[in-house]
């Protein structure tokens, strides 16, 4: 691709829906809109495959889909879309599912092997779509979408219609296809736990708007947006598992060169993981404990900070001495930031009480 | 079946050859009426299949009436005729063709519409996803997925076709060989007090519906399992 961005905007009405968005994303990894239910996300989504027209702009790399003048109908864009519900033709079996949108591999095309393989459906190939168990139906959606040889990979809430049991047994295939495949996605979710795992772009929506469009770390540590005030709120961090201690059970990664210490399998040793760090996880410090059970302690600048309700603190730190690292959320009472006479600027350390891998085991 | 006559099977022959012409040209032309009557927005379709389903109302005389003024010497079947030198498409097979897909259009509209608005959007929608264009999209996806609803279609075509009476009367005449089929048939023996044959015609086309209802039933059956 000669231009390695997706630039999308559309607007229009739909009955009493009003939709006014736009963003860019650069074209590779995973892109998530999220949302809240009913702001647009799959509206969007249908746009960019074309199966809602409506006014807009839409260039994949610099292939030019729809501007003013054309209109790619839907059948000449190369995508793959993976609907909510699976979708599959109840009349072909899954052989004839994976094959019917299949396209000849080119050198960097998707065979069916590496499909099947990708997505262990080797099994399934001569059963009825009516036969096969939710999850399954959802894998083989997925791999008929990338036999279509896609340039772009939509994915409308592709976990949202499984219980939470096929949704844990999806998204490691989901990891892989990411590790995998340098095919772009766009993957619309309300569900922020899918996002902590895939996404490496985020892309905010509400009412038929986008808020917000970036990175998933630098999103998430915006203070003026909801994803840092909410309650739940937390803070992906990259990183490389480098030993493991049998003795403790715990794994070494680092993040920007500095250790940290996860409770793990021994199997993740040598691979790329993702922390996750909740904001309610993190409390301040002027002096390094050492006489703490807190395994995690990292010097830290407070970048920012800004009241979250009347009693509590949301600070914006910077990891490493300088400030200049990976960005974390501390949220603390307000008692103690008055007590501890914090303000931004400030280098201090913070104590993270617990650090998960965001990724669970991974099957690499 | 010894002691029939052959103009029986004469119109035998008639009415199997008239019910299967007509079928397929009712498939061929009910499906794409069919298709937009599912998928269309427009304000006026409903008054379109109106329109289609008038036959199951009117009295077949009415429609009789009307196919007469068409089809006749001094309406455009009449100067259709005159192409090959005919004077009028009443009292021909091909006006009874023509009738009789009028009068059965309702019955093959009505289940493949069905079948196709039951599909809803999103095969149609992943076929296109998948590179599909709409020709292929319709032929290896909607059709097959409204299997049933032709399967229906057919049957009930054909039978209706088979039963069907006013219509002949007003506008085929009853020309042996020609527009003489088995409805027909039966109303002649009981004028000219042939209750024999009228009895055998009778049961043999009462137990000819009762196949085509049962068959009908069994189809749905099949369909309402597969498509789950």
């Amino acid at each position: 691709m000669t231009d390695p961005t997706l630039r999308l905007s559309f607007r229009g009405r739909l009955g009493r829906f009003a939709l006014d968005a736009a963003f860019e994303t650069p074209a590779v990894g995973i892109t998530a809109l999220f949302g809240p239910s009913g702001c647009g996300k799959t509206t969007l989504l249908r746009c960019i495959a074309g199966l809602q027209r409506l006014d807009g702009d839409c260039a994949i790399g610099g292939e030019v889909w729809q501007d003013g003048a054309r209109f790619l109908p839907t059948h000449r864009r190369a995508l793959g879309y993976v609907f909510q519900e699976a979708s599959l033709f109840p009349h072909l079996s899954v052989r004839r599912n994976l094959l019917y949108g299949a396209r000849g591999a080119n050198s960097n095309g998707i065979g069916l092997d590496t499909v099947i393989d990708l997505l262990g459906i080797g099994h399934l190939l001569e059963r009825a779509p009516r036969n096969l168990s939710g999850g399954e139906r959802q894998r083989v959606a997925i791999g008929r979408a990338l036999l279509s040889q896609p340039k772009l990979l939509l994915m409308d809430e592709p976990l949202s219609a499984l219980d939470r049991e096929t949704k844990s047994e999806i998204l490691p295939f989901l990891e892989r296809l990411h590790e995998r495949l340098a095919l772009p996605i766009i993957y619309v979710s309300h569900d922020m736990g899918e996002i902590e795992r895939l996404a490496d772009h985020l892309v905010l929506m509400a009412e038929g708007r986008v808020i917000a469009a970036g990175p998933l770390a630098k999103l998430e540590s915006d203070p003026a947006l909801p994803l840092a005030t909410a309650s739940d709120a937390a803070v992906m961090l990259e990183a490389t598992a480098e030993e493991y201690d049998a003795r403790y059970g715990l794994a070494t990664l680092r993040v920007e060169g500095r250790p940290f210490l996860v409770p793990a399998s021994p199997e993740i040793v040598g691979k790329h993981q993702r922390l996750r760090v909740a904001a309610g996880d993190v409390s301040l410090a002027h002096e390094p404990s050492k006489t703490s059970t807190i395994l995690n302690i990292v010097p830290v600048r407070i970048l920012s900070a800004s009241a979250l309700g009347e009693h509590q603190m949301l600070a914006v730190l910077g990891l490493r001495p300088d400030g200049q690292g990976a960005r974390l959320l501390a949220r603390v009472t307000r008692r103690s930031w008055e007590h501890l006479a914090l303000a931004e600027g400030l280098d201090l350390y913070a104590q993270i009480k617990s650090v998960a891998l965001a990724r669970g085991p991974s099957r690499g | 079946m010894e002691g029939l006559s052959p103009e029986i099977w004469v119109a035998v022959r008639l009415t199997i050859a008239l019910a299967a012409t007509t079928t397929v040209i009712l498939l061929i032309v009910g499906t794409p009426i069919a298709w937009w009557l599912a998928r269309s927005r427009a304000w006026w379709k409903e008054a379109v299949a109106t329109v289609v389903a008038l036959p199951l109302v009117l009295p077949p005389t009415v429609l009789g009436f009307y196919l007469l003024v068409v089809l006749g010497p001094n309406g455009p079947g009449g100067a259709l005729a005159r192409l090959w030198g005919d004077a009028t498409l009443a009292f021909t097979f091909a006006g009874l063709v023509i009738g009789s897909v009028v009068y059965s259009m309702p019955f093959v509209v009505q289940p493949i519409r069905n079948a196709f608005e039951a599909m809803g959007e999103r095969p149609m929608e992943v076929a296109a996803t998948l590179r599909a264009a709409p020709l292929k999209a319709f032929m290896t996806v909607a059709v097959p997925l409204a299997r049933p609803g032709f399967a229906t279609a057919a049957v009930l075509g054909f039978a209706h076709t088979v039963g069907e009476f006013g219509i002949v009367l007003m506008i085929g005449g009853n020309i042996p060989g020609s527009t003489k089929v088995l409805s027909v048939a039966v109303f002649d023996y009981v004028e000219a007090m042939q209750w024999r044959e009228a009895n055998i015609l009778a049961a043999g086309m009462a137990a000819f519906a009762f196949v085509v209802i049962l068959a009908m039933t069994l189809i749905q059956k099949r369909a309402a399992r597969i498509s789950e």
